[in-house]
Formats: C-alpha cells, structure tokens, sequence
C-alpha cells in the first residue's frame, strides 16, 4: 500500500544538462559579469566562484500578461480602519495600489537583476576562455614525487593480494598433465589388461600390486605448488607531473605609485591563476628592484615602500641567477611576468638586452612585459619593442593604462590565435 | 506520564522503520475513520539537492530538458544556499502511483506531517476532484513524460538542439493558451501516443494539404471556401490550433507542440484549485495528527513542534505588513475546510441562514462532496462565510484608471459579504486573470495571415511582453501575425502587427 524507497543514493547534479543550457544560452553575458568581476573585485577573491548578475529582463520568458490601466478589483485581507465608500489617494508612482497581486514588477522599469552562482572552476572558464598558453608545456620526468601504477604482465613473486587466479591454475594444470602423464598412461593399460584378464591369471597380483604403485604416485602430485603461483606484476612508472615556475618582476623605484602597482598586482594574479588553471604545481618568486634587485615575499614585494632610481638589469640578471640555481629550464617551465613604468637608466638599457637576450628569453616558455600609466612610451618600452620580432613565440609586450584595462591586455597577450597547437 | 506509553517514536530523528510505522497509523485513520480514498503511496527520501533538482522540472521525477530548468535551477539553488528561501518539506506528483518527495532534513516530526499532508491530503484530492479526474491521467502521465524527453531528444539528435530549443521557447509561451477549457481532454497514455504519432502526422500533413491547396479542383466549390471563415468558430486554444493547421510547422515540430500542450494541460487543474487542494491537505494533516495524538500515538513534543510549523504555514501577513505578497492559499483554504467542517457540526444562526444546506449535515460527507465538486472560483463562491470574512478581516479595492482615487467598495459587514466573496472569487478566474486571446480568423486564399483577438476585460491591456511573444506566435505559424485588442462591443483599441520581420504596434 505504501512503498518508501530511498532516493538519496541517486546520482546527483540531474539538472546539470539544464544549467549548462542556461549556461551556454545566456554565455554572452555570463563572459560580461566575469570581466566586471575581474574589473572590481579584490585580488584576493579573484579565483572564488561568483555570484554572476544578469539583467532580468535578458533572462524573462515572455507571456501574455495584462499591462497597467483598466479598472481592476482586488481582495485584501487585514482591513483595520476603511469601511464601504472611503476613497484612497492612489499611491504617486503608478503600480503601488493593485499590488496584491505579485504582478507588479512586471511591466515596471526598476527589475531585480538575476543572481547565480558559477563555481571556481566555471569562474576561471569563462576568464580564460579562448586563451591559451603559448609554447608546449615540459612535461618533465622529475626523480622521485609522482608515481603512477603500471599493470606489467606477470611474475612468479608478489603479495598474496596480487595473485592471478587463472594464471596460476593453469600453471598448476600444465605441471599436473606434465608430472602424471606417464603414470596415468600405464594406470589406464593396467586396469585394460586387468579387465580382460582372467581371474586366476597368476600375473594379476603383480598387476594390481603396481596399480596400487601407480595410484599412490598420482597421489603424491599436488594440485597447487608453490612455484604454480603467478602474480599480477605491477610496475612504478615515474609520473610526468608538470611544473610551472612564474616571476614577478616589478620595479619598485620612487616613481611607480600604489596605483600602478595595484594594476601590477591585477597582471600577477591574473597570470598566476592561467597558470594553476594549466599545471598542478606552481612556485611563484617575486623579485622587486629599484638600483638593485633582491628576492623577496609577497607581501613585501606588494605593499612594502621603497624608492631611488630604477636599473632594470639588476632584476634581470637575479632572474637569471635563480633560474640557473633553482629552476632548471628542462624541469621546469618558466614564465615570467614584468611590470614596469618604463623608466630606466639610459646606460642600463644594453645590459638589459644583452641579459635578456643571452640568459633570459632562450630559457623561458613566455615572458610578457607591460608599461603601466598613460605617458608616452617609455625606454625600456622602445628597447623591448625592438627585440619582439625576434622572439615572436615567446615574448611580449603591452601597455596598459588603467586597472580596467588589465583583463583586455591580459587577453591581447594570451589570445589563442598565436597558438599553434 | 505513564511509563508504558504507545508513543510511535520519541526522537526527532526518523528512520525508515518509523517512518513506516506513523504512514502505517495515518493509513489506518485516514481510511477507516476518515474515509479518505487515496491512490497508493510512493514515499521517496530525498537529499536537498535533489530536491532541488525536482523544483527545477517544475516537480516531475522525468522531465525533457530546456534551459529554463536550468535558470529556474540556478536562481533555486543561489535562493537556497544563500538562505533567502527554504526549500518545501515536500513534492507530491499527481500520479498513481502518488509519489511524494520527503526531504531527509526533516525532523520525525515533519516527516509525519508531510506524510498526512501530502500522501493523504494532496493524493486523496487527486484521486477526487472532478477537475484531476477529467483532465488528467494519474496513471499514464510519467510514462508520458519518458515519451516525451525521448521523442524530444531524439529530435535534438536529428534536427540539432538550437532548433528545438527555439521552438520550445515559443511553445513554452504559450503553454497557458494551450489548453481547453471547455473540452474534455482524451487521457493521455504513452503507449497509445506512440502508436498514434505517425498516423497522426500523416493524417494531420494530408488535412493541411487540403486547408492550404493551392490548385483548386472546381472553380465553384472554391468561391464558397472564400465566403467562410476560417476557424469557423474562434479558437481559444492556440497551441492546438497550431499543431491542426499551422502550414509551416513540419510534423516533429507539431508533435512538440502536442506535448508541451499535453502537459499544460496536465497543470491545468493544479492552477485553478491551489486554494482548495492547499487548503485540503492542510485540513487533513491538522486532523489526521491530532487524531494520532488523541489516540496517544505521539507526545506532546511531537504536537508542540507540528503546531509550530502548521501555523506557520497557515500564516496570513495583513494587507500592510512588509511580509504581505496576496492571500496565502494555506490560510484561506485551511480556514475554509475548517469552518466548513464547523458549519456542519455546530452551525449558530448566521450559518443556518447562508447555509441551509449544509449546516447540521454530516461533515465527512459534506467535505467529501466540497473536495469532488469545486475548485477556486466556486469553492470560495459557495462556501466562503461572513465568519472567514470577518476573520480575515477582508476587504475589496477598485482601482480604475478614470478614477482619480481608490475605491474601498466592500468590507466584512452585511452589505459588503456578497460583494465581497464574488470578488474574491473572480480572483481565483484564471481566465479573468489572463488576457483572454483567441484566433480569430486566418486569411487561407490570401497571405496566409493569422489574426488574433484580445477580447479586453474591464479595459485592461496588454503588457510590453505581447510584442515578444508576437515573435513566438509567429515563428509556429510562419506568415504574418496581426493581433487586436478589442472591446466587448467591437472596437479595436489597439492593434500590433508582425510583417516579415517587423513588429509594429
């Protein structure tokens, strides 16, 4: 009469082919919500999921409805004071009065804009969709940390657990055909010969003395011996894990102010997250200089205050010192993002090529360069501006006004057209 | 207390002995005491999400995909997490059998109440009311709806998702002129829908054939089609008339209307007695605990946290509290079923005078009688008394644009119970709520023009999304679309066209 079944096991996420209809249907403006996001969120909460905003009217199903005006009747309850024939002042702004009946917002301008939520994932999608990294990723074979299990075909060694059944039983089978072949024959004639032979032959009792021989030898075989046992061989592959290694260079002489480092900051991060998005393991080294470049943490490399004059080599030439010391270029892959105003000792300009172009660019997957603030171009900017074309696949360089325009230039730089993939 | 209580349980945690054990007792109330005649009972436990999955394909266990499940998800599930709405304790499905959706948040408590509520409140109206009984068919509608998401993802595969997402968008418009009114439906069944769909689009192609020949056999015969018009009667179901004799809708795309039809039809009933199926299963829950609890089934615990969540539910917010949005549709139908049940038991004089033909009845047969024979409109027009009136303190506005002012034209008092109730009750008249629209006439030997008539109810006119949903109507019926909005003695106060692309209005 009554079944009462548990549903709760069921698989979950039914709707999922839905949401990725409204998804896909309304992706135009879901790409909007997640560059606005980016636009004005906090660094810190780039990489949650979002609450994505569209404007309700983009999302409504249409329907015959009844518009204002007409003469409308309506029921309410909770009536304190009115009574038959009082007459109420209409409310100023049009729909207040008939309200009752949840129609209201309906034709009115001031709508509720519709909120959902996109996870992490879905958020760094839409960031990153149609990006891509350029060059190939190292997929480095690198000693000891990620393994991966291997079926290997069969071994005669191995834990109980890893014990091949059929395996095993046929060894088993071949060593019992193997060792009793020629008994079993001769047991066969035996009992032939015993069958046709009379009962007084005197031969018979020699006859069943070796079926007795016979039989005790076919008994002594085992039916599974030790060396019959085969084992599931399973080998430890060394596992490519791949590897990302990013630096953040940014001057920090008098002349870059908080808001250009906090356009800076917007790049890093941005960077940083098309990164985690790409490889699983990723080290981040910031290396501020003004005349002299040091290591140092991220909090220092933000928010501590520096100034004095700006030699850009000496950043380049630490980059290249740690590159060599901790991150060799077949192990890892190497980005580098520099942010600059642009300023530099005109002297400084050729030790900076000379580093970038002979210790630098060969070693990196991509190096990009962005001039923040709205001058002219600046040196650095015409010395780098040379070297572009002849690093076409691995260098680049934008400049960028404003933190509104970081996401524009941070897909400018990653477009996925230069791919060759 | 004594210590050798028949308590079923004393926990609020449930477990699915209990459980079984309170569906056992309110079984046994329910039919031997109270005469319920409910369809059997599927009782499924459920987590949050899928409840959530079940509110966003509008509660079925098997829905075709569109993607305003999937807005109507999302905007659940940010709803949800973020705290701004519960989630129902539970769905019940019209179907035999009455599967019923129960939340595992629930504590034991409510699980028993949602059992009474929905198992035996919510199914025994199903399996009574004339409306359910007439224009749905409990026992096929889910085999329906498996028929119905394959035959529409078969049609994905073979005409490409866009298209029939597309077209579902403008069926899905209008799904509230996909319906009869008047008619008795034939029941649906799934078997018998496959049998019939291809005989039904060969036959279907060949009758058009015929509405839209373009060689006429006898010169004569032809004048005569030109003199009569095309629907002869006007049509209030549109999508009906869409999937008869739209001309350029190819037979898989009249199917799809059908079936979006179908289950617009389905809905019907549950829109036009919210209030009394509501009102109904509040009414038995309320009776059927209290009965446990006379009965010394359950404890005083377990009715003080019933209490508790029973009157939320039946919570009326005045007209200016800041948690008013309507009447709600618990309140009103709870009060009612009550008050009916107290007329027949002990009617006072007032009763007697309004009443005469239920105050003193037998209030089993009487409520039975009620539940079978009505829905919104009727129920609250026949049985709504100056007591529920003076209760709710209810009272009528008139808001007509001449007017310079609001009109309070009636209030609980003697003069105001009958006007007030018919007002009321016209609330409760879908088709007084929705723009009456029906297809006037199509111009069949001329440009193939479809002309619709808004027939306008107290001068009220359209909203903005009527140039919209022109777009829809043309796109199921591929020639010009022109739409009228006219007045009950013929004046056409406004009109908007759809010329090839343009929309004018």
């Amino acid at each position: 009469m009554a079944y009462i079944v548990d549903r709760r096991l069921n698989s979950k996420n039914k709707s999922l082919v839905n949401r990725q209809r409204f998804l896909k249907r309304y992706h135009k403006q879901i790409r909007e919500a997640v560059s606005d996001a980016v636009r004005n969120r906090n660094i810190t909460d780039m990489e949650q999921g979002d609450s994505i905003t569209i404007p309700k009217r983009d999302v409504s199903e249409p329907n015959f409805r009844n518009g204002q005006g007409g003469k409308r009747e309506i029921v309410h309850p909770g009536n304190k004071e009115f009574v038959q024939g009082d007459r109420i002042q209409r409310p100023p702004s049009g729909s207040g009065g008939g309200s009752g009946s949840g129609e209201a917002s309906d034709s009115g301008e001031g709508m509720d804009d519709f909120v959902f939520q996109i996870s992490q994932s879905e958020f760094l999608d839409y960031l990153f969709e149609d990006l891509a990294l350029p060059n190939m990723i190292k997929r480095q074979l690198n000693g000891s940390d990620a393994f991966e299990s291997k079926r290997a075909g069969f071994s005669e060694v191995g834990n109980p657990n890893q014990v091949n059944i059929v395996r095993t039983m046929r060894s088993a089978q071949a060593r019992r055909m193997a060792l009793s072949g020629k008994s079993r024959r001769r047991k066969r004639e035996v009992i032939a010969l015993l069958q046709e032979m009379p009962e007084d032959d005197i031969e018979r009792l020699e006859l069943e003395e070796e079926l007795v021989r016979l039989n005790r030898r076919l008994g002594a075989v085992p039916f599974l011996d030790e060396f019959d046992l085969k084992y599931n061989l399973q080998v430890k592959v060394p596992k490519p894990s791949p590897k990302a290694v990013m630096f953040c260079v940014m001057d920090v002489s008098g002349s870059m102010t908080a808001d250009i480092k906090e356009t800076a900051k917007r790049f890093f991060f941005l960077l940083y997250l098309f990164l985690q998005k790409n490889y699983e393991k990723i080290e981040v080294v910031f290396i501020r200089h003004h005349t002299q470049a040091q290591e140092v943490d991220e909090e220092t490399f933000f928010y501590s205050r520096e100034t004095g004059g700006t030699v850009v080599s000496s950043a380049l030439k630490l980059m290249g010192e740690i590159i060599a010391d901790r991150y060799s270029p077949n192990e890892w892959n190497i980005y580098c993002a520099q942010a600059s105003d642009g300023d530099n000792w005109q002297e400084d300009n050729e030790r900076c090529q000379k580093a970038l172009v002979n210790a630098i660019l060969p070693m990196v997957q991509y190096f990009t360069y962005i001039e923040i603030g709205g001058r002219e171009p600046q040196g650095l900017w015409h010395l780098y501006e040379s070297l572009v074309s002849d690093f076409a696949d691995r260098f680049a360089i934008q400049r960028v006004r404003d933190n509104a325009e970081i996401y524009p230039v941070f897909r400018e730089l990653f477009r996925k057209t230069m791919e060759v993939e | 207390m004594a210590k050798d209580n028949n308590y079923i349980s004393t926990s609020s945690e449930w477990t699915f002995e209990t459980i079984e054990k309170y569906n056992t007792e309110i079984a046994r109330i329910a039919k031997e005491k109270f005469k319920l005649d409910t369809y059997p009972n599927q009782i499924e436990m459920i987590r949050s999400d899928q409840m959530m999955d079940a509110y966003a394909s509008v509660g079925m266990p098997v829905f075709y995909n569109h993607w305003s499940y999937g807005k109507h998800f999302v905007n659940v599930e940010q709803n949800y997490s973020r705290g701004r709405m519960g989630l129902a304790y539970e769905i019940v499905i019209n179907s035999d059998p009455c599967i019923a959706y129960l939340m595992e948040e629930n504590t034991m408590t409510m699980q028993a109440l949602v059992i009474a509520h929905a198992c035996y409140g919510h199914n025994s109206f199903f399996k009574g009311n004339y409306l359910f009984r007439s224009w749905t068919d409990a026992e096929a509608i889910i085999d329906y709806l498996v028929f119905a998401r394959n035959f529409i993802s078969e049609c994905e595969e073979r005409h490409g998702a866009e298209e029939v997402e597309a077209l579902l968008d403008s069926c899905h418009a209008l799904m509230n002129y996909g319906v009869d009114r008047y008619h008795r439906p034939s029941p649906i069944s799934a078997e018998a829908e496959k049998l019939q769909q291809e005989e039904r689009e060969e036959y279907i192609q060949q009758h058009l054939n015929d509405l839209w020949r373009t060689l006429p056999t006898q010169e004569v015969k032809d004048e005569e089609i030109d003199k009569q018009k095309f629907p002869q009667e006007s049509q209030e179901n549109i999508l009906y008339f869409f999937e008869k004799n739209s001309p350029s809708l190819k037979s898989w795309q009249r199917e799809i209307v059908r079936i979006v039809r179908k289950i617009a039809q389905y809905f019907y009933p549950q829109r036009q007695t919210q209030v009394m199926n509501e009102g109904w299963a509040t009414f038995w829950h309320y009776t059927l605990l209290n009965e446990m609890y006379d009965e010394g089934l359950v404890n005083d615990g377990f009715m003080m946290e019933f209490l508790t969540s029973h009157s939320n539910v039946v919570m009326q917010p005045e007209f200016d509290s800041p948690y008013y949005s309507g009447i709600n549709p618990y309140a009103l139908g709870f009060a009612m079923m009550r008050d009916i049940r107290r007329i027949c038991e002990n009617p006072d004089e007032e009763d007697k005078r309004w009443f005469p033909d239920i105050a003193g009845s037998d209030w089993l047969t009487t409520m039975d009688y009620v539940m079978r024979n009505f829905r919104d409109e009727s129920y609250i027009l026949q049985f709504m008394s100056p007591k529920i009136m003076r209760d709710f303190h209810f009272f009528a506005l008139q808001d007509d644009d001449r007017q310079s002012a609001i009109d309070v034209t009636a209030i609980h008092n003697d003069e105001g119970y009958r006007l007030l109730r018919e007002t009321l009750s016209q609330q409760y008249n879908l088709s007084s709520n929705e723009p009456d629209i029906q297809v006037e006439s199509v111009n069949v030997r001329g440009d193939r023009s479809l002309t619709l008539y808004h027939h306008m109810h107290e001068r009220k006119p359209l909203n903005n999304d009527c140039y919209e949903m022109l777009r829809h109507i043309h796109r199921l019926w591929g020639y010009d679309v022109h739409l009228h909005s006219v007045e009950p003695d013929g004046r056409r106060v406004r009109s908007y066209h759809l010329q090839g692309d343009e929309v004018e209005g």
